[in-house]
C-alpha cells in the first residue's frame, strides 16, 4: 500500500515535471563535447536554466555541417543554437544554413572583439591550437614547430589533427616561415608544395587525432611525446594532475561562434540563450572553467590573473601566435582538404 | 499440387468444363497471387527503404543543378560561344544581371561553391563580383566586370561556367576514379598528388580479401568442431561464438583500443614475458584493423559454415575411411568439397561486409588503413559534397556487384546448376 502511494506520487511528480518542462521551452544547444561542453554547462546552461527563460538540452558534434544542412533543407530543424568554427560559419551563412543575426536582440557590436562579430554568428570564445607536451616524458621543452619536426632531438610520435586546416600552417612555420607570412606563402602553389614537402618529413612519426579529447589522452599515455592541441583541453588534463605543458609560440587562434540554424521553431528562445551566454559575467565564468578567452570586451576585466595568463588572448601568449585566416580556408578549404586526404592516404 | 490433381481429374470425368490444363493454370495463378499478396508488404518495404534511397543517391552523383538552374541566361548567351576568345558582351551582361539578382541568397553560394570545384579561387571571384554589382546605368558590362576582376577578361572562368552548366555531369563519377575533364574536353588522369580513389578502392579490395581469408582459416576449424562435438559441448561453443556477435561493434572496437594500445594489456604481457623490450605498435596500423575486423566478422563465417557442416552426414567420411582412404585424404576429397557452399556463402558475406567497413578502420587505423567508406563519410559530413559522396558510393556499389556476379557465375549455386545441366 505504502509502496503504491509513493509510486503514484512519483508518477505525478514526473508528469508535473514534464508539463513544467514543456511550458518553459527546451532549447537544444549543440557544442563540441568534452571539457569544452562541461565548462559551457557550468557557465551558460545551468545559469540559463536557473534564470527561468528556458531549459537547455545539451548535445554535441564534431563540427560537421551535413546534419545542419539536412535539417534546414528538410525544414525539420531540431537544433536551436550551434557552436560553429569560423570557416563553417561563413560558408553556412552564405548557403543559408544560419539566421542572419539581429544584433539589437543581443547587444551592440562594439562590445565585442571585431573578429567575433559576423553576419550569422557571435563569438563565444577565443581558442587556440598550440603545441603541448608531456613534461614527465620530455626532459627539454620544445619551443617551436621546428622542434616539433625535429625527431632527432625529440624522438617519438607526434599528434596532429587529421585535416589540412592548421596542419599546413604548422608545417610552413616549421620550415621557417614567419607567422605573419604564413597565409601569403600558403596562397601560392609553391607554398602548398612546400608545406606538403615539410609534412612528408614528419609523416612516419605522425599520430593523427580527430576529436579534441584525444591528444591529452595520447600525451598522458605516452603514445605521443608532443601534439597539437586545443589549449583548453590541456588545462582540463592539468586539473586532473597530468603534467602537460603548452607552448604558445606558433599557436593559431580563432573564434568559435554561436549560430542559429535557419528555420528553428524556437528562434526567440535561441536569441535569449545567445544573449545570455554573451554576457561578460557568464563568459568570465566560462574562462575560469576552461582557458578560452572571452569575446566580450568587458569579459576580460576582472578575470583572475592566474587564469588570464593561460588564455590565448593574454599578451605574452599572443607573441609569435597567428590568427586563423577564415577567408583563406573558406576559399581553399575543399581543395586543400582533398589534397591532404590524398596525401595522408598514401 | 498432388492433392489437387486427383480431384481435378474426378471433376473432368463428370462435367464438361474447361480443360484440365486451363484449370491447373488457373489454380497456379491463384496460388501465385496469394504468394504475391503475402510478399507484397516486404516488396514494398524493400522498394521504399532500399531501392528508392539507393536510386536517389545514385542520381545525386550525376546531378548538376547549381549553375544550370541559377545562371540560365548566361548559359544561353554562351551557347554559341566557341570557347577560344573572351565571350561577347551579351554574356557579360547576362552574368552581371543574374549575379546581381542572386546576390546574398543561397543560390550565389551554390554557384560559387560549384565553380570553385572546377578551379580553386572562383568562389571568391563570384562572391567579389556579386558584391560590387549592380552596374551603373548604361555602363558596358564587359569593361565593368573586367575592372572588378581581370580574370573575367580571360577565357578560363567562362569555360568553367559553360563546362559546369549542363543539368547532369560526369564530373563526380570521373573524380571518383581519379579522372577529370580538361579545358579541351578530354578525359585526363588526375595529377599524382591528388589521385587517391583508385588506390583506395584497390586497398579496400585487398584488405577485404585478407580479412576474408583470415576468417576462413580461423572459422573453418571452429565450425568443424562445433558441428562434430556432442550437442552439449557444441552448444557451449556456439554461445562463445554468439556472445561477441551480440555485443555492439563500437564496444568491441573500444575494447580493442584498450587491449592493443602501447601500454595496453597485450603489450604489457609481451614485455613481461620478455618477448619484446619496447611496445609493439598494434594500434593505428594494419595489424590492429585486421585483428578487430576478423574478430567482428568471424561469426558471419562460422555460422554459414556450421549450418552446412551440420547437414553433412558422418556416414560419407566413415565410408571413405572404411574403403581404405587415409583420414586426411578422405577429409579433403569427401568432406571438404561438401562444405564449399558454406565457404562460398560465408566468404561472400564477410567480403561484402568488409567492403563497406567504416567504423573499425576509422577508429583503429591510420590514414593508410582507411577504406572507401571513410571518404564517403568525409564528403557527406565534412565538406558536404554530396555529389562526390554519391559518386564514390556508386563506384563501391558497382565494384561489389561485379564481384557478386563473378561469384554467382563461377562459385555460387547457379554455377553448379549450369555445370549439372
Amino acid at each position: 500500500m505504502k509502496l503504491d502511494k509513493s509510486f503514484v506520487r512519483s508518477v505525478i511528480a514526473v508528469a508535473a515535471m514534464a508539463v513544467a518542462g514543456s511550458a518553459a521551452a527546451d532549447i537544444t544547444v549543440i557544442s563540441f563535447g568534452g571539457a569544452n561542453q562541461k565548462a559551457q554547462a557550468k557557465a551558460f546552461y545551468a545559469p540559463f536554466d536557473k534564470s527561468g527563460q528556458g531549459k537547455v538540452v545539451p548535445g554535441e558534434y564534431n563540427g560537421e555541417q551535413a546534419k545542419i544542412k539536412a535539417m534546414v533543407e528538410a525544414s525539420n530543424v531540431t537544433w536551436d543554437v550551434v557552436e560553429v568554427e569560423s570557416p563553417e560559419l561563413v560558408r553556412g551563412c552564405e548557403e543559408g544554413l544560419y539566421e542572419k543575426l539581429d544584433y539589437s536582440r543581443i547587444g551592440p557590436k562594439s562590445d565585442f572583439l571585431p573578429k567575433a562579430v559576423s553576419d550569422c554568428g557571435i563569438g563565444i570564445f577565443v581558442w587556440s591550437t598550440a603545441i603541448a607536451y608531456n613534461a614527465d616524458k620530455l626532459k627539454t621543452a620544445p619551443t617551436s614547430w621546428a622542434d616539433f619536426w625535429d625527431v632527432k632531438k625529440f624522438p617519438g610520435k607526434r599528434g596532429l589533427r587529421k585535416g589540412a586546416k592548421f596542419t599546413l600552417e604548422f608545417a610552413l612555420m616549421a620550415d621557417g616561415v614567419a607567422p605573419a607570412d604564413v597565409y601569403k606563402v600558403l596562397g601560392t602553389k609553391a607554398g602548398v608544395e612546400r608545406a606538403f614537402k615539410k609534412l612528408d618529413e614528419l609523416k612516419p612519426s605522425i599520430q593523427w587525432w580527430e576529436a579534441g579529447a584525444q591528444p591529452p589522452q595520447l600525451l598522458a599515455s605516452g603514445d605521443v611525446v608532443m601534439s597539437s592541441v586545443y589549449n583548453g583541453r590541456i588545462a582540463a588534463a592539468q586539473k586532473e594532475g597530468k603534467n602537460l605543458k603548452v607552448v604558445w609560440n606558433g599557436s593559431i587562434y580563432d573564434v568559435d561562434s554561436w549560430a542559429i540554424p535557419k528555420g528553428t521553431p524556437k528562434r526567440d528562445e535561441a536569441y535569449k540563450f545567445v544573449k545570455f551566454a554573451s554576457q561578460p559575467e557568464n563568459q568570465r565564468v566560462f574562462a575560469g572553467e576552461i582557458p578560452y578567452g572571452p569575446t566580450h570586451l568587458k569579459g576580460i576585466n576582472g578575470i583572475d590573473a592566474k587564469i588570464a595568463a593561460d588564455l590565448p588572448t593574454a599578451p605574452q601568449n599572443l607573441k609569435g601566435a597567428l590568427a586563423s585566416n577564415t577567408e583563406f580556408w573558406v576559399e581553399n578549404g575543399e581543395d586543400l582538404e582533398q589534397r591532404f586526404n590524398a596525401w595522408a592516404a598514401r | 499440387m498432388t492433392a489437387a490433381s486427383p480431384t481435378a481429374a474426378g471433376i473432368v470425368s463428370t462435367r464438361p468444363e474447361p480443360s484440365l490444363k486451363k484449370r491447373l493454370r488457373r489454380a497456379e495463378l491463384r496460388k501465385k497471387l496469394l504468394y504475391g499478396t503475402l510478399i507484397l508488404p516486404l516488396a514494398l518495404f524493400v522498394l521504399l527503404v532500399f531501392v528508392w534511397p539507393i536510386a536517389s543517391l545514385m542520381t545525386k552523383s550525376v546531378e548538376n543543378p547549381e549553375v544550370h538552374d541559377n545562371l540560365p541566361q548566361t548559359l544561353r548567351a554562351l551557347k554559341a560561344w566557341d570557347g577560344r576568345e573572351v565571350p561577347p558582351e551579351a554574356a557579360f551582361k547576362a552574368l552581371a544581371g543574374e549575379l546581381e539578382a542572386a546576390r546574398g541568397s543561397p543560390a550565389i553560394a551554390a554557384v560559387a561553391k560549384r565553380l570553385n570545384r572546377e578551379e580553386t579561387g572562383y568562389r571568391s571571384l563570384i562572391m567579389k563580383t556579386a558584391r560590387k554589382l549592380p552596374l551603373a546605368e548604361g555602363e558596358p558590362a564587359r569593361s565593368a566586370l573586367i575592372e572588378i576582376d581581370e580574370r573575367w577578361g580571360t577565357v578560363e572562368p567562362w569555360q568553367a561556367i559553360k563546362r559546369s552548366g549542363s543539368a547532369t555531369t560526369a564530373f563526380y563519377l570521373l573524380a571518383a576514379i581519379d579522372r577529370s575533364v580538361d579545358a579541351k574536353g578530354d578525359i585526363v588522369t588526375a595529377p599524382p598528388e591528388e589521385a587517391v580513389y583508385v588506390d583506395v578502392l584497390a586497398r579496400t579490395f585487398w584488405m577485404s580479401l585478407i580479412v576474408t581469408g583470415l576468417c576462413m582459416a580461423l572459422g573453418f576449424p571452429v565450425a568443424y568442431l562445433m558441428a562434430n562435438l556432442p550437442v552439449k559441448h557444441g552448444n557451449t561453443l556456439m554461445i562463445f561464438v554468439l556472445l561477441p556477435f551480440w555485443t555492439s561493434v563500437l564496444v568491441r572496437v573500444a575494447a580493442w583500443i584498450v587491449l592493443l594500445q602501447n601500454e595496453g594489456l597485450i603489450n604489457k604481457l609481451l614485455m613481461w614475458l620478455g618477448l619484446t623490450n619496447s611496445p609493439v605498435p598494434l594500434l593505428f596500423n594494419r595489424t590492429g584493423v585486421y585483428i578487430a575486423m576478423v574478430h567482428i566478422l568471424l561469426p558471419f563465417m562460422v555460422l554459414p559454415l556450421y549450418s552446412v557442416m551440420k547437414g553433412i552426414s558422418p556416414v560419407y567420411m566413415r565410408a571413405a575411411v572404411s574403403l581404405g582412404c587415409p583420414p586426411f585424404k578422405s577429409f579433403w576429397k569427401v568432406y571438404f568439397p561438401q562444405t564449399l557452399p558454406g565457404i562460398g556463402a560465408g566468404g561472400l558475406l564477410v567480403f561484402i561486409m568488409c567492403m563497406g567497413y567504416y567504423i573499425t578502420p576509422a577508429l583503429l587505423g591510420g590514414p593508410q588503413e582507411q577504406m572507401l567508406s571513410y571518404f564517403i563519410a568525409f564528403y557527406t559530413n565534412q565538406t558536404i559534397n554530396w555529389g562526390m559522396a554519391a559518386a564514390l558510393s556508386a563506384v563501391l556499389l558497382a565494384a561489389t556487384l561485379v564481384l557478386y556476379m563473378i561469384y554467382s557465375r563461377y562459385l555460387g549455386p547457379s554455377a553448379k546448376a549450369v555445370k549439372a545441366r
